[in-house]
């Protein structure tokens, strides 16, 4: 294992998670709003956001599918040091991370069942682009209107119109983070 | 290393107390991890109770562990906590809670609404409305609306899967049939965003058209096992007819301490003669009126 494996974690975890979800929980309630996500340091290419988010929520409950890119020696020894998450495919993911053309297609992930809609995958895309406008949201969490860039408005569109079964989206770019929840309307 | 939560602090500097031997907030971080992704699956499916591990915790069921556990997993050392019972800071439940986090997440804690950050309540929404930086969780007995309906865990998920809620209209029909009006005056159902069915918690009826509100909304039920969550400015409906609105009563008096005629109240026997005075259920709220200098009936008498 090298060296950079065991470092990059939360310095005081329970203190650090607990900023980290509240960065989280706030993105999460208001769609499309940024927030400061940081806390800790995982190896290239992932963010800093990507990384915090993946200590405050992943543990050995929580299959972790590493998309493309995100898929390298460095991250799996750092992952399993620092979270014990399993990796595995999309198809039993809890949790994907990686840019978001490595992360399609989206219909390869677990969307809930009617009786269980929450059995479904957070997609955490990578690198997104939170700057500019973009596409305009509405929905819980929203007051009037919201906007943020989003990848693919059509392919995301989609996953709205399965509510209340769906993939949920947190997008993070450097120490920044924004979601895009099933429940948020786009258009 | 055992040592009762609920002790009197000895005398000196606070930190003497602080129980430093238990992890940030109580709870261990695997604990905290499952119940934040809960907290994150309720506020993408607004109203759907997301199952989780509850935990037994140093107070029996039925006194918050669900609103407990939620609020170890929300709070943050920056935060600033406030407490309620049916509305009071001042009654056992309120006041061991408070101390419980004060100890064992080291924040510092408040009465006044407006200086909170995240607010845990029981069977209250607090009168001073809450902004966008507030949190508010709710502590919940029962998070199924339906099972006085259908005892059967498998039946309900099913119903709430196939959103099959006529029965839950069929039960407030009855009450009109029976009573000329709905009945129901507290844990009133609540449609959220036109999709499921969510029980608001045992708040009074009276409080359910404050629930479209700026603050993120937490529902932690301890011994059921679930958590729901609301985001800000989520659309908030409760089930009503055409020819019986939803009507949000309360008793139709002024409140006998801060003169209040807009806030829910609580009947107060005052003798064995049939006396009773009507003071408002928000502590809070009728404090800072009568810091305001509003004066109800009731206290202008005392006071004379």
């Amino acid at each position: 294992m090298n060296a950079h494996a065991l470092e990059g974690g939360f310095t005081d975890a329970p203190r650090a998670a607990s900023y980290a979800f509240r960065a989280l929980m706030s993105a999460m309630a208001r769609p499309g709003r940024i927030e400061t996500l940081e806390g800790g340091v995982p190896p290239a290419p992932l963010s800093v956001a990507a990384g915090t988010a993946l200590l405050t929520l992943a543990d050995g409950d929580t299959p972790i599918y590493l998309a493309g890119s995100a898929d390298t020696a460095e991250m799996r020894a750092w992952l399993a040091f620092h979270t014990g998450a399993p990796l595995t495919g999309p198809s039993h993911a809890m949790f994907a991370v990686g840019r978001w053309d490595d992360l399609l297609p989206l219909d390869a992930y677990p969307i809930g069942t009617p009786e269980y809609p929450d059995r479904s995958t957070t997609l955490i895309v990578d690198h997104a682009s939170l700057d500019g406008n973009g596409a305009r949201l509405t929905g819980p969490g929203i007051q009037s209107s919201a906007a943020l860039p989003l990848p693919d408005e059509e392919a995301l569109t989609r996953n709205n119109r399965l509510f209340p079964l769906g993939l949920d989206f947190y997008f993070t770019n450097g120490t920044r983070v924004a979601a895009l929840p099933r429940s948020t309307r786009i258009g | 290393m055992c040592c009762p939560v609920l002790t009197t602090p000895s005398p000196g500097s606070a930190k003497d107390w602080l129980m430093s031997d238990y992890n940030f907030a109580y709870l261990d971080e695997q604990t905290k991890r499952m119940i934040r992704r809960a907290i994150l699956k309720g506020l993408a499916i607004p109203g759907y109770q997301v199952p989780f591990a509850s935990r037994e915790m140093p107070m029996p069921y039925g006194w918050g562990t669900g609103g407990v556990q939620v609020s170890a997993a929300t709070l943050t050392p920056d935060d600033t906590l406030k407490v309620i019972d049916q509305g009071a800071d001042d009654t056992t439940n309120a006041v061991s809670i408070r101390s419980f986090f004060e100890r064992t997440a080291e924040v510092a804690t408040t009465t006044v609404t407006s200086d909170a950050s995240v607010i845990q309540t029981r069977h209250r929404i607090p009168e001073e409305p809450l902004s966008e930086d507030q949190i508010l969780v709710y502590q919940v007995p029962i998070p199924e609306p339906l099972r006085f309906l259908e005892p059967r865990e498998t039946e309900t998920r099913k119903m709430h899967a196939l959103e099959e809620y006529g029965l839950m209209h069929v039960k407030l029909y009855e009450d009109i049939s029976r009573h000329g009006h709905i009945a129901t005056s507290y844990a009133y159902p609540v449609k959220i965003e036109g999709r499921y069915v969510m029980d608001p918690s045992p708040i009074p009826k009276f409080d359910n058209p404050k629930m479209n509100m700026p603050a993120i909304q937490l529902f932690g039920a301890g011994r059921e096992q679930r958590i729901y969550a609301l985001p800000p400015y989520t659309d908030t409906v409760s089930l009503d007819f055409e020819d019986h609105p939803f009507d949000p009563s309360k008793a139709p008096h002024p409140c006998g301490l801060c003169g209040a005629e807009d806030s829910y109240l609580d009947e107060v026997i005052t003798d064995d003669q049939g006396g009773r005075m009507f003071v408002c259920s928000d502590t809070d709220y009728c404090e800072t009126r009568c810091a305001n200098g509003h004066r109800g009936t009731e206290l202008a008498e005392t006071a004379a």
